[in-house]
């Protein structure tokens, strides 16, 4: 062992990082935005799709739901709870599209990471930790639920379906429920290679969520033994609040309560995922 | 050039449950040389280049590289390393060129600095024509350089390469090794693992043979051969589902046989005369083929097999 | 060898590749099934009663249950004509042995819309029957409804088929998502054509699901009229057309 070497590494002066010796750490910013950016680039040329599924498909579902179906809601019961049924269905739209974007973005893309390309280890190759590419990746994520739910409000506004300027506060909710989606679904990657599972989260998980989570009606007209089943998923939590936000309010009594089974559905979901790739990466 | 020691290893064991990979090796690597770990799969090689490129932890025992602990320096080391891993781990759908980019970003390198270097790399790599391209459809051999040329971005001064030619046809091999002893020339220290014996007598100055988790032999592929083979050895070829029972009569000619089931080697320092002792015996064989000793042969005597099965 | 109905190993092929993806091939009739009971029955206890086209009085539920019905045949139709048969023809390069048996490409083209027949078929059947226990069959013009989901499948997996020889990448199926969720949305499955703008009305007129919500609709409901052999002309038409131009594609594809 050189003694020269040990000391400097304590150390290490500014310079490129391809001189030879000790080089200067990555700072925590700095791993986070160097991984970004490769999201950045596989974003960009993914646009296409992004453009089509992320903000067309909603825009249609708002067309027929809040519009179309809307139209004979109105006629009949004069809107849900004494609101016009486009204003009350697209919190929830903007919720579901969260869901959608988060779990698209945290199944296929993650199971090519770690099997197909294995773009993961490349990052680990390099001086990154499985934290630090899972937080670029979640950075990421965030984004892609933030730019979706921002972007179908602004639709959603100029089709009228928007009451109040609260309904921006619905954009950090939307993170919050597209988040508790997408930190607990990294695990599948790390614990199974095919990739068939995926469409069955979507069918049998997704679709019922997206239907029976309060977005398209209240909970209240589903049969008592099914309501408990929307308390426990992440979704409904995120529509009530996003809802509340969006009509300006009142504050629901149990907000703190919706926010924090978010916040346990994303905690709890990162710690084992993080656990679950960390054995599968660095065994 | 000082004699610096860039990696030590002692008693370093890997084990994954019940299984262990690695079973206790010492290993010491110098600055500027090119060592290799030379055995079959399933040997422990990959393994311990995995302990070594500090993304698997140490099960026990010690490892350090440029003086720093894999478990608590982790970072620090890879920022001086190079990866070239056994599978490519390349983004087919982004361009050649795109795919240095972004790995050097991982390293920290500032754009310039990146753009700078790959330039230079897919020289280096005889790629410079297909900086353009998508990754997908390159041949193995340009993969594999690519890859190369990737784990080089951080101007690395330990190069990691599991199983650098493994697939690739011999003339992709051959290109791919005049890079690989291009880089040493310029100083690159080398850790090379490799099931091929002519991999490791062309790139290795120093090899190790791992068996089984284990240490086989240790030294320069001349010492192992001369240590545990014979100059020259004599393969004879008979007509016949079962080479043992042409063993006895071949008795006493060199100085040590092995059958194998497609052929007997006859271990000898003069192979010419070992030669033509087999035909004097009138055994009619199908082939007497004399040739030198290789690191198959000292990987046979060691353990009993052929490398590459 | 010409004429002897080689598509029966294409389809036999199918059948034995599926029996180790059972359960992937049945939850997929779940969908249309989870749409009826939320936006049918949940959503419907606040719409009630909506006016058919033709003019009747029904219950929400009663309404959309048809229309389902007819979306699940699409839905399995379309799932092995188009993702399934742009990866055996592309990746997995099944044609290409099949072709070099005495299989034509006519034969490929008819064996796999059969197969995905099944498929939908059986989406189609399940769902009925959900209906029928949920007492949303009101006609025995009903008997017909099977039949119709398998004229409603087969215009779907000819054309779905025949498209699917155009793509080039998996990003193209984002163009197949942009056709089937617009038409499962606005077919005049979930509010009737009167909602629309007159102009519109045209417009959903030209989608074949809407064909096949009015067929279904028609029979479910017993308010069968002459309109629903227009519609079923149209249906059979695509059924043709596609398969025409599908056997005709993978010819130029792989007979080369």
């Amino acid at each position: 062992m050189d003694a020269t070497e040990t000391t400097a590494s304590t150390s290490v002066p500014e310079r490129s990082r391809l001189a030879a010796g000790p080089r200067r750490d990555l700072g925590i910013l700095e791993r986070t935005g160097v991984l970004i950016e490769y999201h950045w680039l596989l974003f960009r040329r993914t646009l296409r799709g992004v453009l089509i599924t992320r903000f067309l498909l909603p825009v249609l579902f708002l067309a027929s739901m809040g519009l179309g179906v809307g139209s004979l809601v109105d006629e009949n019961s004069g809107g849900v709870d004494g609101v016009p049924y486009l204003l009350y269905v697209v919190p929830g739209l903007v919720m579901v599209t969260a869901m959608q974007t988060a779990v698209g973005e945290s199944t296929w893309p993650v199971m090519g990471f770690v099997k197909w390309n294995q773009f993961y280890r490349a990052m680990l190759n390099a001086p990154h930790s499985v934290a630090d590419t899972l937080r670029a990746h979640w950075l990421m994520i965030a984004f892609n639920v933030a730019t979706s739910a921002l972007a179908f409000t602004l639709i959603s506004a100029l089709f009228g379906g928007v009451g109040s300027w609260w309904a921006l506060l619905g954009t950090p909710i939307a993170v919050l429920t597209g988040m508790a989606f997408s930190t607990p679904l990294f695990v599948i990657a790390a614990k199974t290679d095919t990739d068939s599972v995926y469409s069955a989260i979507f069918r049998l998980v997704v679709t019922p969520l997206m239907l029976f989570s309060g977005a398209f009606f209240p909970i209240d007209q589903l049969p008592t033994w099914m309501q408990p089943f929307a308390w426990a998923t992440p979704l409904w939590h995120g529509i009530e609040l996003g809802r509340a936000a969006f009509l300006g309010g009142p504050v629901p009594d149990l907000w703190w309560v919706h926010v924090g089974v978010l916040t346990a559905y994303i905690v709890v979901g990162a710690a084992v995922s993080r656990r679950a790739l960390r054995q599968r990466l660095v065994p | 050039m000082t004699d610096t020691v860039l990696l030590t290893a002692r008693d370093l064991t890997k084990r994954f449950g019940d299984f262990t990979a690695v079973d206790g090796i010492d290993v010491e690597v110098h600055k500027g040389e090119s060592f290799g770990f030379l055995g079959p799969n399933g040997a422990g090689k990959s393994s311990t280049m995995r302990m070594i490129g500090g993304v698997s932890p140490v099960t026990s025992g010690e490892l350090s590289i440029f003086g720093l602990d894999p478990a608590t320096h982790g970072p620090q080391i890879r920022a001086r390393l190079g990866n070239c891993p056994q599978k490519d781990l390349l983004d087919e759908e982004l361009s050649v060129q795109e795919n240095l980019w972004v790995y050097g970003r991982f390293f920290g390198l500032s754009r310039k600095e990146v753009r700078e270097r790959a330039t230079e790399l897919l020289e280096f790599a005889q790629l410079s024509e297909r900086r353009g391209d998508k990754v997908e459809p390159l041949s193995g051999g340009m993969k594999r350089r690519l890859v190369i040329a990737r784990s080089l971005i951080n101007n690395p001064e330990l190069l990691l390469l599991d199983e650098p030619t493994t697939g690739l046809d011999p003339q992709a091999r051959h290109v791919l090794w005049d890079r690989l002893f291009r880089l040493k020339r310029q100083g690159v220290t080398l850790i090379i693992t490799t099931h091929y014996m002519d991999e490791a007598e062309q790139l290795c100055d120093r090899l190790v043979v791992m068996d089984k988790g284990r240490i086989a032999a240790e030294g320069s592929p001349r010492d192992l051969i001369v240590r545990y083979s014979t100059r020259e050895v004599v393969e004879v070829r008979f007509d016949t589902d079962d080479h043992s029972a042409h063993a006895d009569s071949l008795g006493g000619i060199g100085e040590r046989m092995e059958v194998l089931p497609d052929r007997i080697l006859l271990y000898a320092d003069d192979g010419d005369a070992a030669g033509s002792a087999v035909h004097s015996r009138e055994l009619a064989p199908l082939s007497v083929l004399v040739r030198r000793s290789t690191l198959e042969d000292v990987f046979l005597h060691l353990t009993g097999r052929t490398l590459v099965d | 060898m010409v004429g002897y109905a080689l598509w029966r190993f294409v389809l036999l092929r199918d059948v034995v590749a599926f029996r180790r993806m059972w359960w992937l091939f049945l939850s997929g009739f779940v969908e249309p099934v989870f749409y009826l009971f939320s936006i049918g029955i949940g959503l419907g206890a606040l719409v009630q009663t909506v006016t058919t086209d033709q003019g009747m009085v029904v219950s929400y539920a009663a309404f959309v249950a048809p229309a389902m019905l007819a979306a699940s045949a699409m839905n399995g139709a379309i799932a092995d004509t188009t993702y399934n048969f742009f990866f055996k023809l592309r990746f997995a390069k099944t044609y290409d042995t099949m072709l070099a048996t005495p299989a034509r490409p006519w034969d490929i083209a008819v064996g796999e819309i059969l197969w995905s027949l099944i498929r939908g078929g059986t989406y189609s059947a399940i769902f009925f029957l959900v209906a029928l226990v949920m007492g949303f069959v009101e006609s025995w013009w009903a008997v017909l409804a099977i039949p119709a989901a398998l004229l409603i499948g087969a215009a779907f997996a000819a054309m779905g088929m025949w498209a699917t020889t155009y793509m080039t990448s998996w990003k193209d199926f984002e163009f197949i998502n942009l056709v089937i969720q617009p038409m499962f949305l606005f077919s005049a499955t979930f509010f009737p054509l009167s909602v629309y703008p007159e102009a519109l009305q045209w417009l959903v007129r030209l989608m074949p699901l809407y064909h096949g919500v009015e067929i279904q609709r028609g029979l479910l409901l017993g308010d069968v009229h002459w309109g629903l052999l227009v519609s079923a002309a149209y249906l059979a038409g695509l059924a043709g057309l596609g398969l025409w131009g599908a056997s005709r594609r993978i010819s130029q594809l792989l007979l080369t």
